[in-house]
């Protein structure tokens, strides 16, 4: 069980490494400020879990 | 200005708002981070009372445990006089405070004069490491003293998912097969009696049980609050062969201190230490419940303030409604209260114990009971670790 559970929890924090990814590429390509500001919020839980702070 | 020119400056203007955004994120990110990893690595003083003859750790019990965050102190106050062994249980579910200040209230204060008393103040140590994931928990809280006072984390009901991921679809308890919610895999007191090579908070229930086989310990408490929502409070959840005890303890308290009621250990339902302890080792378990409305559902705002005080208007609006197991006016379920409650219960099972079983005593002095906490506020009987001699501070 305890391999079983590491394999995933590598595989979950690469998925959340990924999604980071994508939304700072999408905020470097975006052009509306709104739009912009919704990413930072939205990136702040993952870069969070993915530091390992929350 | 030709239309180059003009691209180039809107291209270059939003260069120049990302940063902004992102620069404010990140500020953000940093003030937020810092608090959660203070929370998480903030250490509590414990002063030792001069009862306290040992420190060790959990994993001097069984190995499992031993480089994880739930390798927690173990306190021994042995009187070096023949008798019974009772282990407390403080911080089993960490956003029950009561429990884990009524254990250190002993911790610092306990002197035992015949039988021996273990305590834990911090059984599931990851679970004081965070608060609920969108709750909107304070990190932590303040016990007021004479020298200032004493912070503590607040914690939550299930290990911390950073020490612990992930969660399965459906919690399947060990060994019992039932099936439980999936969250309570990371509940300590679902996961009794724990497997050695299960998950981190299996595995702490496991140690725990070696502990209460190898130092042969007779009564086991763990200590708890509960919501006014919950039927269960105000209560000494018994095991079948702890009954005797449990009853003369809740008379006599009833009698002469507060009201306090006793419950049956349901046979069938598991993973909880009042029916593990007892069905997996010699000893007695019981489990003490005292109200906190910061639990209630129908609460309002979830403060500092109203956990220490225990007054919520939204609770008390419940209780005309007929919604609680429990009742509760203007005056709430301060937090003095709710630690009295849990000393007077500990003092008079000891005491009731020796009533039953004169050849194996249990006596305890230096402890207040519940009109000592209320007249005096837990804060009173918590020591300053700037005063004390190093070599007796410990760190939770």
């Amino acid at each position: 069980m305890g391999i079983l559970m590491t394999i995933i929890t590598v595989i979950y924090y690469l998925l959340i490494a990924a999604v980071c990814l994508i939304l700072i590429t999408n905020l470097i390509r975006e052009r509306k400020w709104e739009k912009e500001i919704l990413y930072i919020v939205v990136l702040m839980p993952f870069l969070l879990r993915l530091l390992r702070l929350k | 200005m030709n239309d180059q020119q003009g691209a180039a400056a809107t291209g270059s203007n939003a260069m120049i708002r990302k940063l902004v955004f992102s620069s404010l994120g990140l500020a953000l990110l940093i003030s937020s981070g810092i608090s959660f990893h203070r929370s998480r690595h903030r250490a509590e003083a414990v002063v030792l009372s001069e009862g306290v003859t040992e420190v060790r750790r959990l994993s001097d019990y069984h190995d499992c445990v031993a480089g994880s965050v739930n390798d927690c102190n173990v306190y021994i106050i042995d009187s070096g006089k023949p008798g019974a062994t009772m282990f407390i249980m403080g911080g089993s579910h960490p956003e029950e405070p009561a429990g884990r200040l009524a254990a250190w209230l002993l911790a610092e204060n306990a002197v035992m004069e015949e039988g021996r008393l273990i305590l834990v103040l911090s059984a599931n140590r990851s679970a004081s490491t965070v608060t609920r994931v969108g709750g909107a928990y304070p990190p932590d809280f303040t016990i007021p003293t004479s020298w200032g006072g004493q912070l503590f984390r607040l914690g939550d009901r299930w290990s911390n998912p950073l020490d612990q991921w992930p969660d399965p679809e459906v919690y399947i308890h060990y060994p019992s097969r039932q099936n439980l919610a999936y969250v309570d895999i990371r509940n300590l007191n679902r996961t009794w009696p724990g497997r050695a090579n299960g998950t981190l908070t299996e595995r702490t229930c496991y140690a725990f049980m070696e502990l209460i086989r190898q130092e042969k310990v007779d009564i086991f408490i763990d200590l708890h609050e509960a919501e006014l929502q919950y039927p269960v409070i105000n209560t000494i959840v018994m095991h079948e062969r702890g009954e005797e005890l449990a009853t003369f303890t809740s008379m006599m308290l009833s009698d002469m201190e507060f009201n306090i009621g006793t419950e049956n250990s349901p046979k069938n339902l598991h993973g909880l230490s009042h029916r593990e302890v007892g069905d997996n080792s010699d000893a007695i378990s019981l489990l003490f419940e005292a109200p906190e409305p910061f639990l209630d559902a129908t609460r309002g705002r979830t403060t500092r303030e109203q956990l220490l005080t225990g007054i919520d208007e939204f609770v008390v609006k419940a209780g005309e409604h007929g919604l609680l197991f429990e009742r509760i006016d203007e005056n709430g379920w301060p937090i003095d209260v709710r630690v009295g409650r849990h000393t007077s219960t500990i003092l008079m099972t000891m005491e009731m114990w020796t009533e039953l079983n004169p050849d194996r005593p249990l006596a305890c002095r230096s402890v207040p009971r519940y009109a000592d906490v209320i007249r005096n506020g837990t804060g009173h009987y918590l020591r300053d670790p700037a005063g004390a001699d190093p070599g007796r501070v410990v760190y939770e």
